[in-house]
């Protein structure tokens, strides 16, 4: 028997609508309004510019550490843009911008990395899920979220988040696999920034795009310049529509950069060259999308010293934060605290109280430790050397 | 009121949840169709539809995961691991997340899932068919661990579990599955979480045991009695966690002498937890050194060699009269 090709052959699309040096294809331009353009880019610059704030506070000590986002806010806003409040977000650990536009304040945001529990509660209709920062287990949540959307006739869409490492992980392809076969609302989004840590993509997957791993499952994929929120905003739109009409999953890889660390105490320098760093931060998304706005006579002057005001007053809020009540602990371990832990909570109340008797040295607390590293991190940096 | 055995007692328990609530829904590896390959969710798949009865993707972690959104969504997932050798594909999601959603999202959300798992030796297995990792859960705080010992038990806490608001582990041993048959009521009967029942009385030892090695203490308590002259007080621990230390501490304060039975290896294991949980809250009554029974420290020894380590009726009753003898 000859070999025989299987129809229907496969082919992978790449879009891109507003390239690094300006140039727009008008035939694929989005039917954007000028207040929609304008708030994209507002909510893309707070992205930037609390992102530098937080790693100055990490600096300083005032929160642990986080995983900086600058260079992926298009990957981020022309995607969750295209979510009505109703519909389900389900971030990793890098989705600062994205949360902001979905309503996280600033204030509890900085709580979560201060390390206050407080700080990843969703407020009670908001329908986003905590960041998750296993690597990839919170894509089959996102795949059963919308699972149960479809058992309750609901017509919301989940958008979930991962980056290019994540797509390495048994959980993406169980994630992946279980979305195609039961032809799930979902639309994922790797954000394909071409580090985890400091192994590059091509020690990552052998193959040509990650896009393409979607075909496999038996859903569309496209690969979209991921610093051109025009091109992400289109390819999410159309994803999202068809996912919200019953046309089941999409993947969406957008191919962007980790313009950044890591985290705060990754030291990129040791892994990749400043060239490769300056010939993205050419394709910086913001400097392309304020050419655009400028040609529309959208762009406005002084946002960025309203965006500042607005992040200092989050981080004034935030400051101002009372002392966490270590009691707080047991307040959801369990819906009802079962007697071991009514227990524990008593000994400790006590021991707050004083009520329990100290040890001379413990009468000066010891300042807390280093916080411990995250995944990846390295205990040492160049700025604590 | 019908003599069931285990396997008809779970099923009679999931249909009769699953008719009471709209949310409540099964998933996992041939548990539609087929029924499950012990055939504990016979016959859900007709009645209720492939939408709540899913036969999932041939994956641990994804149907875990899945059942978190789930979850969170409002849904009441009862998973089914095919065994729980397996499971360690899916710890990752039972640790990271199953465990830790209500407190990550500080209440927002809460995983309302059991996972129900065959676990135990004693049918003649293959490697990870016959293993017993109760300790692994029963360790991981925003869990509750649960291994019936009989098909009334079975039944009823699989009610609790499914009506509990936080994610329930549920050990099935498959020793019991279609060994004896019991009495079960036919209308809805629900067992509290967190209790242990004091299977009998006595003044002389406390035997502390679940799950399959009941029976096989049952058989050494009654040796005890008919040969030693000794009230064994048998202790069916029902939940692993939260343990029930009040009883266990009630009843070692009245007999000063404890012998813990389990099937999983020593070391580290939940013996430890329950014998420093008597220790504790019954050192002044103690009259002997707490005994542990359970299986050797090793891996998986096969079948052909599952006798010599898996606990039986002889070496309860020597550890008991070792402790009696103190």
């Amino acid at each position: 028997m000859p070999r025989t090709r299987l129809e229907p052959q496969f082919a992978i699309e790449y879009l891109s609508i507003l390239d690094s040096d300006g140039n727009l294809d008008t035939a694929l331009e989005p039917e954007l309004s000028g207040a929609d353009l304008k708030r994209l880019y507002r909510a893309m610059l707070l992205g930037r510019r609390l992102d530098e704030r937080m790693l100055r506070l990490q600096r300083q000590g005032r929160i642990g550490t986080f995983a900086p986002i600058k260079g992926q806010e298009a990957s981020q806003l022309g995607s969750v843009f295209t979510l009505r409040p109703t519909d389900w977000m389900v971030p990793s650990f890098r989705e600062t911008a994205a949360m902001l536009w979905r309503g996280w304040p600033i204030e509890k945001f900085l709580l979560f990395f201060a390390g206050y529990l407080e700080g990843g509660q969703p407020a009670p209709e908001q329908r986003d899920l905590p960041i998750a920062i296993p690597v990839a287990t919170q894509l089959p949540h996102a795949v059963g979220l919308a699972y149960a959307i479809q058992y309750k006739g609901g017509d919301a869409v989940v958008m979930a988040y991962c980056g290019d490492g994540a797509t390495s992980e048994g959980d993406f392809h169980e994630a992946l696999n279980f979305a195609g076969v039961w032809h799930s609302p979902i639309v994922f989004v790797v954000q394909n920034n071409q580090w985890a840590i400091s192994v590059p993509l091509k020690k990552q997957t052998h193959s040509r795009t990650i896009a393409q791993k979607a075909l496999a499952y038996g859903f569309p994929g496209i690969q979209v310049d991921g610093n051109d929120v025009l091109a992400v905003y289109a390819a999410s739109r159309e994803a999202v529509e068809r996912a919200r009409a019953g046309g089941g999953p999409t993947l969406i890889e957008c191919v962007t950069y980790r313009l950044g660390v890591h985290t705060t105490a990754d030291d990129p320098t040791k892994y990749r060259s400043d060239e490769e760093v300056k010939a993205w931060e050419r394709k910086d998304p913001l400097t392309r999308f304020v050419a655009y706005l400028e040609k529309k006579n959208l762009f406005e002057q002084g946002l960025e010293e309203q965006v500042d005001a607005e992040i200092a007053r989050a981080v004034k809020a935030f400051e101002a934060t009372a002392a966490a009540d270590p009691l707080g602990m047991f307040d959801h371990a369990y819906g009802e605290l079962p007697p071991h832990l009514q227990q524990e909570r008593a000994e400790l109340e006590a021991r707050l109280r004083g009520a329990v008797a100290r040890r001379a040295d413990e009468e000066q607390p010891a300042p807390p430790p280093d916080p411990p590293p995250m995944r990846g991190q390295r205990r040492t940096s160049r700025w604590q050397n | 009121m019908a003599k069931l055995n285990m396997v008809k007692a779970l099923n009679l328990a999931l249909l009769q949840e699953m008719e009471r609530d709209s949310d409540v829904l099964v998933i996992g590896e041939d548990v539609g169709v087929d029924g499950g390959v012990f055939r504990c969710t016979e016959d859900l798949h007709r009645r209720f539809g492939g939408n709540r009865v899913i036969d999932s993707p041939l994956a641990e972690a994804g149907i875990i995961g899945a059942s978190v959104g789930m979850a969170l969504y409002g849904l009441k997932p009862i998973c089914e691991i095919q065994f729980s050798g397996f499971a360690f594909q899916c710890f990752h999601q039972i640790e990271n997340h199953v465990a830790r959603y209500r407190q990550r999202s500080q209440g927002r959300f809460h995983c309302q899932i059991v996972v129900r798992m065959p676990y135990g030796g004693g049918v003649r297995a293959l490697e990870h068919h016959s293993e017993s990792e109760e300790q692994f859960y029963a360790h991981i705080p925003g869990l509750k661990m649960v291994i019936p010992s009989g098909p009334r038990s079975a039944r009823a806490l699989l009610v609790s579990a499914i009506r509990d608001p936080d994610p329930v582990i549920f050990f099935e041993a498959k020793a019991l599955y279609h060994a004896a048959k019991e009495e079960v009521p036919d209308e809805i009967e629900a067992m509290p979480i967190g209790r242990a029942h004091v299977d009998r009385e006595g003044k002389d030892l406390t035997l502390v045991t679940y799950g399959a090695m009941l029976r096989v203490c049952r058989e050494a308590a009654d040796v005890l009695r008919d040969e030693d002259g000794v009230e064994t007080e048998l202790i069916d621990l029902l939940t692993i966690s939260p343990l029930d230390r009040e009883t266990l501490v009630q009843s070692v304060s009245k007999t000063g002498r404890a012998v813990i039975v389990h099937e999983a290896p020593k070391s580290f294991g939940a013996g430890a937890e329950i014998a420093a949980s008597i220790m504790e809250g019954a050192f002044l009554s103690l009259e002997a050194p707490i005994r542990r029974v359970t299986a050797y420290d090793v891996p998986f020894v096969g079948f052909a060699r599952e006798k010599a380590t898996v606990p039986d009726v002889a070496r309860v009753l020597g550890a008991a009269r070792e402790t009696l003898a103190f």
